[in-house]
């Protein structure tokens, strides 16, 4: 079989996103698409885990394989996969209430292993499939259908976890700044490590106060301010900068051996490609060590 | 009539026992006997009681028996607690010179052999306090007539990685031990006939991890969890050699969905825990059910719920293999009954989860997983069969991308599946049902057609995987008075029992399930339709195989007889309990003497900081709620005077007293 031509076109499945018209998870699914094409990854070689949610239905909309897995552990389905086959570029996806809520022991201990994964959280601050509740990122007062007088619970910041947690690559990037989404994810998924970008993706139903324009109003890009991405403590500071001004952006990329790179199973190739079993003189090596 | 031994080692944790138990173990092994170890041991690191038992015989053994012919006891609550169980023609091995034993606690026609290590040692430089253990090992394998040399040999393997010195100094304690036995006492007349044919020792937790490999496990991942932790630790320990990525994770969630992420890869992936892991695991699996992804689960089960009793043996999690997770999917459940089935169990678990794609759970235990034994190295396979069921490789040239039907909907319910990463052949697999091609069919507004034949195609394979199980059988008289039924870790002990039983002149025979689910239903029932009378044995409280076997045939047993003690059955107590019952007896569970003697001990450990031990205990009637009584006094450990006083209700179990005694220290 030819190999076909990989295009914005090619990568389209037969499914159209069902999700609500303006929502801005149609943006990150374009971002990815053509962060792929840009960098020529066959779609065949790509693998989109997702968990449960409305951002989490993206595998479905992408012609590349996809696990559409449970509600928080698309990261632990990804991580299997990606250490039973190396050779797939492995993308994580899903939302805040996913990755950070239900997910988030998985999502810590991912970035501290450096797994060669990209993991892309479309954030909208609310609980958008179960229609409405808080979420883990909901600004203190917020009101929702689970807080009715408004959320007492401080949000959480998720990129000064993923530094702190040790995330090689973190940005954060915004549905409503498309072309800067789509270097961010095509960077991420060239970054040989943990990439976390957590995207500002509006919910256009359940969140009527973080919208479009209340974050038009708030994001500055970083590269706009010259930037140094490879300064730690200066990206601790942008990643608790969330108030009147929000950084959007590359926060922080560095180079360190990949959980991959360093089981010396994975020396020998892909898990999936090696073979199998024991040879008679092997069972009887380990059997010799109990006699 | 075989000959055989029951060697009892009793000790705090920390004294080494588990290396003086393994030294005897590989010792016997070499010389070409069978064994059988358990250890019964307490959820801490430091102190507390130990007591390994070890059963040496001419022929294959795999339970512990729960004779005890000879006691070495490395402190002295071993010698109080176990010298009275030691049979007549026994003998009792200690360090004369930090312990003693009381000649009220020996049995008649039990010897002792006191030695006086540092005596002994004097001569062999300093020697650490452990080493009492390697002289007392000496004496005792004079005392059972053993070989000395093949120890001596063991010995120096052992210590090889630290020197020349220190295995000479090992060397000459152990001797000394043996030659003052030899001078001192005479050997028991235990007469052996020694094969010297080698067999590997191992547990039911390493046949599980050697099987796994052998049948081409790439991928285990695990947290660790009493009792599976050594199935996490040898093949963390042998994970190059064998190829396999072995991944700690933070939690078991983790565990069973990376197992599960690694199978839909294409790689054959295992974990394992105990049912507490097994628990958070539950959702997962059916997940695996959902996007017919591969996976072994071992559960080694250990006593319930909850925390429960981390080291002690149960049967308790049948009931939650067969209910794990929502919903209808399917998915295999077997119980492997001894340590060499583990091996063949966890070949057989990979070939049925590959072949129909579906998640295999593993149902072992504390006793299975962690007892020692031997086998006959010929009867591992090393061929085995590695069955990757139906598989798509290359795209067919005339579907384009995207016509991959990954769930196709098929006769034997089987979907070739095909890896992730082939070229025209991309695909989604949801844990939303879905249609053929894997998309969500829960987007839709209703689908019951391919909601129905979805749901049908998963659970057809179950007929494919039955067809491909041995169903059970008979073992023994196949006319008998009374019928044991059990499954998994019992198989031996209820076997020995039956035998027992049919030689005391009850005909008794046996009818044992490794296949949980799918279940035999058919050949069960007709089997146990043609039984006299059925007696479920389980080591649980509310028979759990009993009511699933009553929910797969409308057939229930005579008699339940379960032991939920958080100890392991042994041939004697089943025999003793089946006859009370077919005698019509009332089965009286009240609290024994002995068990009585136990909980006063926790008393010594905990209140009086092990300065008492127990003394007389006394039954009398008249206790709150009108129970009879144990009285059991503590006394001093030096001077014998009563220092406290445990009252023990019978029938409730109740402590209706704890007095300690004015002028106590």
């Amino acid at each position: 079989m030819a190999t076909a031509e990989l295009t914005l076109k090619s990568l389209e499945s037969d499914v159209h996103p069902d999700w609500c018209a303006g929502c801005g998870d149609f943006g990150v699914l374009k971002s990815l698409k053509e962060a792929i094409v840009e960098l020529g990854i066959p779609q065949h070689e790509v693998l989109v885990v997702s968990g449960i949610g409305c951002s989490s239905n993206l595998p479905g909309f992408i012609r590349t394989n996809g696990v559409h897995s449970l509600h928080g552990r698309a990261v632990p389905v990804a991580t299997g996969a990606a250490l039973a086959n190396h050779d797939l570029h492995v993308v994580v996806v899903g939302g805040d209430g996913d990755g950070y809520g239900i997910g988030m022991a998985h999502f810590i201990h991912a970035m501290r292993r450096n797994l060669n994964l990209t993991y892309i959280v479309m954030d909208n601050e609310v609980y958008g499939l179960t229609t409405g509740q808080t979420s883990p990122t909901t600004a203190e007062g917020h009101k929702t259908k689970s807080t009715p007088r408004g959320n007492v619970e401080r949000p959480i910041a998720p990129l000064a976890l993923a530094l702190a947690a040790g995330a090689t690559y973190v940005g954060r990037g915004f549905t409503g700044k498309p072309k800067q989404l789509t270097k961010l994810t095509a960077a991420a998924m060239a970054h040989r490590g943990f990439s976390l970008i957590d995207v500002f993706s509006p919910c256009v139903t359940f969140n009527k106060v973080n919208t479009y324009p209340w974050f038009r109003e708030r994001v500055y890009m970083l590269e706009d301010e010259g930037y140094d991405p490879s300064d730690f403590m200066g990206a601790m500071e942008k990643a608790r900068e969330f108030d009147k001004r929000i950084p959007i952006g590359l926060l922080y990329q560095t180079e360190r051996p990949t959980y991959e790179d360093t089981d010396p199973v994975l020396r020998e190739g892909p898990l999936v490609d090696q073979p199998l079993g024991l040879d008679r003189a092997k069972l009887a090596a380990l059997l010799a060590e109990t006699m | 009539m075989a000959t055989e031994i029951t060697i009892g080692i009793a000790g705090a944790a920390g004294d080494g026992l588990d290396r003086t138990g393994d030294t005897l173990a590989r010792t016997a092994a070499r010389l070409g006997l069978h064994l059988f170890t358990y250890n019964s041991y307490q959820s801490l690191i430091r102190g507390g009681h130990t007591w390994l038992r070890l059963r040496l015989s001419e022929e294959k053994v795999d339970n512990h028996g729960g004779h005890v012919n000879l006691l070495m006891s490395l402190n002295q609550d071993g010698i109080e607690r176990h010298a009275p169980e030691v049979e007549a023609g026994g003998a009792i091995v200690f360090n004369s010179a930090r312990l003693h034993c009381d000649s009220v606690l020996v049995p008649e026609g039990v010897a002792l052999a006191p030695l006086p290590v540092p005596e002994l040692t004097a001569d062999l430089g300093k020697t650490l306090p452990v080493m009492q253990n390697t002289a007392a090992l000496g004496a005792l394998l004079h005392l059972i007539g053993f070989d000395v040399d093949v120890a001596l040999e063991i010995l120096a393997e052992t210590f090889k990685a630290k020197g020349q010195g220190i295995i000479d100094q090992n060397v000459g304690v152990l001797r000394a031990g043996y030659d003052y036995a030899a001078r001192e006492y005479p050997p028991l007349g235990v007469s052996w006939k020694f094969t010297r044919k080698r067999r590997p020792v191992v547990t039911g937790n390493l046949m599980t991890a050697l099987g796994a490999v052998a049948a081409g496990c790439k991928f285990y991942s695990a947290y660790p969890m009493s009792p599976a932790s050594f199935i996490l630790h040898w093949l963390a320990g042998h994970s190059e050699q064998c190829g396999v990525l072995v991944k700690q994770a933070e939690d078991e969630l983790a565990v069973v969905n990376m197992a599960i992420g690694a199978g839909h890869a294409g790689v054959r992936a295992m974990c394992a825990t105990s049912g507490g892991g097994f628990a958070l695991m539950s959702e997962a699996i059916g997940m695996a059910g959902m996007i017919e992804a591969p996976v072994v689960i071992v559960n080694v089960q250990r006593g319930g719920p909850s925390t429960g009793l981390p080291t002690k043996s149960e049967q308790g999690d049948l009931t939650q293999a067969v209910g794990a997770s929502q919903g209808d999917f399917p998915r295999v459940i077997v119980a492997p009954r001894d340590a060499l089935d583990c091996y063949n169990t966890s070949v057989e678990s990979f070939n049925l989860a590959e072949t129909f794609q579906l998640p295999v759970i593993i149902l072992s235990d504390l006793y299975l997983g962690e007892h020692r034994s031997t086998v006959d190295p010929e009867a591992i396979p090393t061929d085995v069969p590695i069955d990757r069921g139906e598989w798509v490789h290359e795209a067919p040239a005339e579907t384009g991308n995207g016509g991959y039907r990954r769930y196709a909907l098929t006769p034997s319910g089987i979907s070739p599946r095909a890896r992730p990463g082939v070229e025209g052949m991309t695909y989604v697999s949801g844990t939303d049902d879905h249609d053929e091609k894997g998309l969500l069919i829960s987007d839709e507004h209703t689908n019951p057609a391919i909601r129905r034949k979805m749901h049908e195609k998963r659970m057809r394979k179950m007929d494919g995987v039955m067809a491909q199980l041995e169903p059970p059988a008979l073992e023994g008289p196949a006319k008998a008075k009374a019928t044991l039924v059990g499954w998994g870790s019992t198989w031996s002990v209820i076997q020995e029992a039956a035998a027992q039983l049919t030689s005391d002149g009850i005909a008794t025979n046996q009818l044992h399930f490794k296949w949980i689910h799918p279940f035999h239903a058919a050949e069960a029932t007709a089997i146990l339709k043609g039984c006299e009378r059925t007696i479920a044995i389980e080591n649980n409280f509310s028979g759990q195989f009993a009511r699933h076997l009553r929910a797969e045939t409308g057939f229930f047993v005579d008699h339940l007889l379960t032991r939920y003690d958080g100890e392991p059955f042994e041939p004697a107590y089943i025999t003793r309990r089946v006859k009370a019952y077919l005698e019509g007896r009332e089965d009286d569970l009240q609290v024994e003497e002995h068990e009585a003697r136990e909980m006063a001990y926790h008393h010594v450990r905990v209140y009086m900081k092990d300065k008492t031990r127990p003394g007389r205990i006394e039954k009398r009637d008249g206790g709150r709620f009108g129970e009879p009584v144990w009285e059991v006094e503590l006394v001093n450990r030096q001077d014998g005077t009563a220092e406290a006083k445990l009252v023990i209700g019978m029938e409730t179990g109740s402590v209706h007293d704890w007095q300690v005694l004015a002028g106590s220290s």
